[in-house]
C-alpha cells in the first residue's frame, strides 16, 4: 500500500481520535510504564524517606544476595515446578475434556455438562481453595471415601503433608479452570470441516481413527497458540492458591516468588530486594515467551508474533 | 432411530461411549459435588457438623449461620463495597476500553499501529508489585476506594477482544456516516456502539467478575481502612482465622453464636458470596464463549 500523506487537514479531521489517544497513552504511561521505572529501586538501597533519586545505588548487591539466598533458589523451584505441572495439567485435562464432551450425541447433555463445567472457574481463589479445605479435611468427603473403602486406615491430614502440596494445587487449578478452558478447543472442533469426517466415515474409520487423524489435527493450531500464550505465564501462576492453601508445614515446597517478594518487601519492608525478585520473574517470563515463539516458528506452527 | 444406531455400531463404539459417559458424569460430580455440600453445610447446626458425615442435605436445620454472617458489621461494609466497586468498575471499564478499541480499530488512524503496540506491550511487562505499590502511595490511591477502578480500568486483553469485533464491522458503515458529516464521536456513539452490544457484554461481564473476585487489592492497599473492605477479603479473614484457631474461633463475637462452629459459618459466608454469580453466569453464556473465542483464536 502506498503511504498516505500526512497533512494537516487530515490530522486536523483526526482530532478527536488524537485526543483520545493522548489521553490513553498519559494514562497508559502512569499506570504501566512508570512501575517499571520502580525497577532502579533493585540497584539501589531504597528508603521510603529519601525516594527514588536520594536512595544510595549498591549495584547488583541485592541479585547477588537472592542468588546466594537459599530460600530464594527453593522459591524458583516452587514456582517452576508448580507452574509447569499446573500448565501440563490444565491443558491436557481441557483437551481431553473438550474432545470427549464433542462425542457425546445428546446436545441437551452436551449443554448442561458444559454449563457445569464452567461454574468453577466465576468462583473467586478464596471459595476454591476453601471448599478444597472442606473436602480434603479430616471429615471431608474425600477422607470418608478413603476410609470407607478400605484404602487408608485414619484420616490423611492433606495440607500437611509436603509431597502432597503441588498435586492438590494442580488439582485445584484443574478443577477450576476445565471448562472454562475447553470453550476454545470446543470452538475449535465446531469450525472443523464436517466433510473430513464424513470422508473418513467412509473410509471405515472409528471414532478413535476420527479423533486421532481429524480432531487433533483441526484444533492443533488453537493449542499451539495458547500454549506459547501460556508459557509466559507459567510464573505467573503461582501466587493466590499457594498463598492460600499454604501454611507452616508445607512452607518449603509451597512458598513461590511472589509470595518471596511480598514476605520481602511488603512485611520486612526491603523494596529493593522485593523488586529484584519481581524484576527476575518479569525477565524469565519474557525469555520463555520469545523462546516459545521461536521454537513455533522453527516447526512451522502458528505463532504469536 | 436410536436402535438402528446401537446395532450398527461396533463393540468398541460401545464401550467408548460408555467409558465417555461415566468419565463425564464423574466430571460433574467432582465439580458439583463440593459446591452443593457447602450449601448443606451452611444450613446445618454448628456443633453438628463437626460429627461429619454432612452431604447434600443438612441433618440439623437452622438459619444461625446466615445471622452469624449477616451480624457482622465487616461483612456488611465489604458488600456495600463489593457492589459498588463491581458497578463502577465495570462503567469505567467499558466505556474506556470501548473508547480505546474504537481508536485502534480505525483504518485511517495514523498512529493506530503504534497506540496498539504501545498498549500490547503492557500484557507482557509490567513493574511488579513493590513499584506499583510506591506509585499508588504516591498518588494517594491507596487507603482510599479509587484503588479498586482506577489503576486496573483499562486492560489489553478486553481491548483487543473489542478490536477484534470493531475491525469485524463492515467498513461502508463509518464511511457513509463520514458522507453524512459525522464526526469520529458520533460515529462511536450512534453507529458502532450499538453493533457492538454482545462484546460489550462480553468485557462487561469479564470486568465485573473479576471486581467481585478480587481480593488481594483490599488486603495490599486498603489493610489500614475497615471502610473499604471487600466482601472477599473479609471472607478470606474468616476462613484464615478459622484455620489459625482450630475450630475454637468465634468470629462471631455474639452470645448466640455459642450454638455456632466455624466450619458452618465459613460455609454460609461461601454460598453468600458465591450465590450472586452462581444465579447469573448461566444466563450469560453466550456472551463469555464468543468473548473466549475472540480473544484466543488469532487469526
Amino acid at each position: 500500500m502506498k503511504a498516505r500523506r500526512i497533512t494537516w487537514k487530515e490530522i486536523k479531521r483526526q482530532k478527536f481520535l488524537m485526543l483520545c489517544t493522548l489521553c490513553f497513552v498519559i494514562y497508559g504511561i502512569l499506570f504501566y510504564y512508570v512501575p517499571l521505572g520502580g525497577w532502579i529501586m533493585a540497584f539501589q538501597n531504597y528508603k521510603p524517606k529519601d525516594g527514588l533519586i536520594g536512595s544510595q545505588f549498591v549495584g547488583l548487591e541485592k541479585f547477588k544476595f537472592l542468588f546466594s539466598d537459599a530460600t530464594f533458589l527453593r522459591v524458583i523451584r516452587n514456582t517452576l515446578a508448580m507452574g509447569v505441572l499446573n500448565l501440563v495439567c490444565t491443558f491436557v485435562m481441557a483437551i481431553v475434556f473438550a474432545i470427549l464432551l464433542n462425542e457425546v450425541r445428546s446436545n441437551l447433555g452436551k449443554k448442561a455438562v458444559q454449563t457445569i463445567s464452567y461454574l468453577p472457574h466465576f468462583l473467586s481463589w478464596i471459595i476454591v481453595t476453601g471448599i478444597l479445605q472442606d473436602a480434603l479435611s479430616s471429615t471431608g468427603i474425600v477422607n470418608e471415601l478413603l476410609v470407607n473403602w478400605g484404602l487408608v486406615k485414619g484420616p490423611i491430614s492433606f495440607f500437611s503433608i509436603p509431597k502432597l502440596f503441588w498435586p492438590i494445587v494442580a488439582f485445584a487449578n484443574v478443577w477450576k479452570e476445565t471448562g472454562w478452558n475447553a470453550i476454545v478447543y470446543l470452538a475449535a472442533i465446531t469450525s472443523i470441516d464436517p466433510s473430513l469426517y464424513e470422508a473418513a466415515t467412509i473410509d471405515g474409520a472409528g471414532r478413535w481413527a476420527k479423533i486421532k487423524n481429524v480432531t487433533i489435527p483441526g484444533i492443533k493450531p488453537t493449542i499451539m497458540i495458547l500454549l506459547i500464550m501460556n508459557i509466559g505465564n507459567v510464573l505467573n501462576a503461582g501466587f493466590e492458591v499457594q498463598y492460600l492453601l499454604g501454611n507452616g508445614l508445607v512452607k518449603p515446597v509451597a512458598d513461590t516468588i511472589d509470595i518471596y517478594t511480598l514476605t520481602w518487601g511488603i512485611s520486612q519492608n526491603d523494596y529493593s530486594l522485593g523488586t529484584a525478585a519481581g524484576i527476575f520473574k518479569s525477565v524469565v517470563a519474557i525469555i520463555l515467551i520469545v523462546a516459545a515463539n521461536q521454537f513455533a516458528k522453527k516447526t512451522g506452527e502458528q505463532r504469536l508474533f | 432411530m436410536k436402535k438402528l444406531s446401537w446395532t450398527n455400531s461396533s463393540i468398541w463404539d460401545r464401550i467408548f461411549v460408555v467409558c465417555n459417559t461415566i468419565f463425564l458424569v464423574a466430571f460433574v460430580v467432582i465439580t458439583v459435588y463440593p459446591v452443593l455440600n457447602t450449601v448443606a453445610l451452611s444450613f446445618n447446626d454448628g456443633i453438628d457438623a463437626v460429627r461429619g458425615g454432612i452431604h447434600l442435605i443438612p441433618r440439623i436445620f437452622t438459619l444461625q449461620n446466615y445471622r452469624t454472617v449477616f451480624n457482622q458489621k465487616n461483612i456488611i461494609t465489604g458488600a456495600y463495597i463489593t457492589v459498588a466497586r463491581t458497578v463502577i468498575g465495570t462503567i469505567l471499564a467499558l466505556v474506556t476500553n470501548s473508547l480505546l478499541a474504537y481508536v485502534v480499530s480505525r483504518k485511517r488512524f495514523l498512529f493506530r499501529s503504534q497506540l496498539s503496540l504501545f498498549w500490547v506491550v503492557t500484557m507482557y511487562v509490567n513493574g511488579g508489585m513493590i513499584p506499583t505499590l510506591i506509585l499508588y502511595k504516591s498518588l494517594h490511591l491507596t487507603n482510599s476506594f479509587w484503588v479498586y477502578v482506577i489503576p486496573g480500568m483499562i486492560g489489553a486483553f478486553n481491548m483487543l477482544v473489542m478490536r477484534t469485533y470493531m475491525e469485524g464491522l463492515p467498513d461502508g458503515l463509518e464511511e457513509s456516516a463520514q458522507i453524512d458529516g459525522a464526526g469520529d464521536f458520533t460515529i462511536f456513539a450512534r453507529i458502532i456502539s450499538p453493533l457492538c452490544k454482545p462484546v460489550y457484554a462480553t468485557v462487561a461481564l469479564f470486568v465485573a467478575v473479576g471486581q467481585w473476585n478480587s481480593w488481594f487489592d483490599a488486603m495490599l492497599y486498603n489493610r489500614m481502612s475497615s471502610e473499604y473492605t471487600t466482601l472477599q477479603y473479609e471472607l478470606m479473614k474468616l476462613l484464615s482465622s478459622v484455620m489459625q484457631t482450630g475450630g475454637s474461633a468465634n468470629p462471631g463475637g455474639t452470645s448466640a453464636a455459642t450454638a455456632v462452629t466455624p466450619v458452618t459459618v465459613r460455609a454460609a459466608a461461601t454460598v453468600a458470596t458465591m450465590l450472586p454469580i452462581i444465579c447469573l453466569y448461566p444466563f450469560l453464556q453466550r456472551y463469555f464463549v464468543t468473548g473466549m473465542t475472540i480473544g484466543s483464536v488469532k487469526e
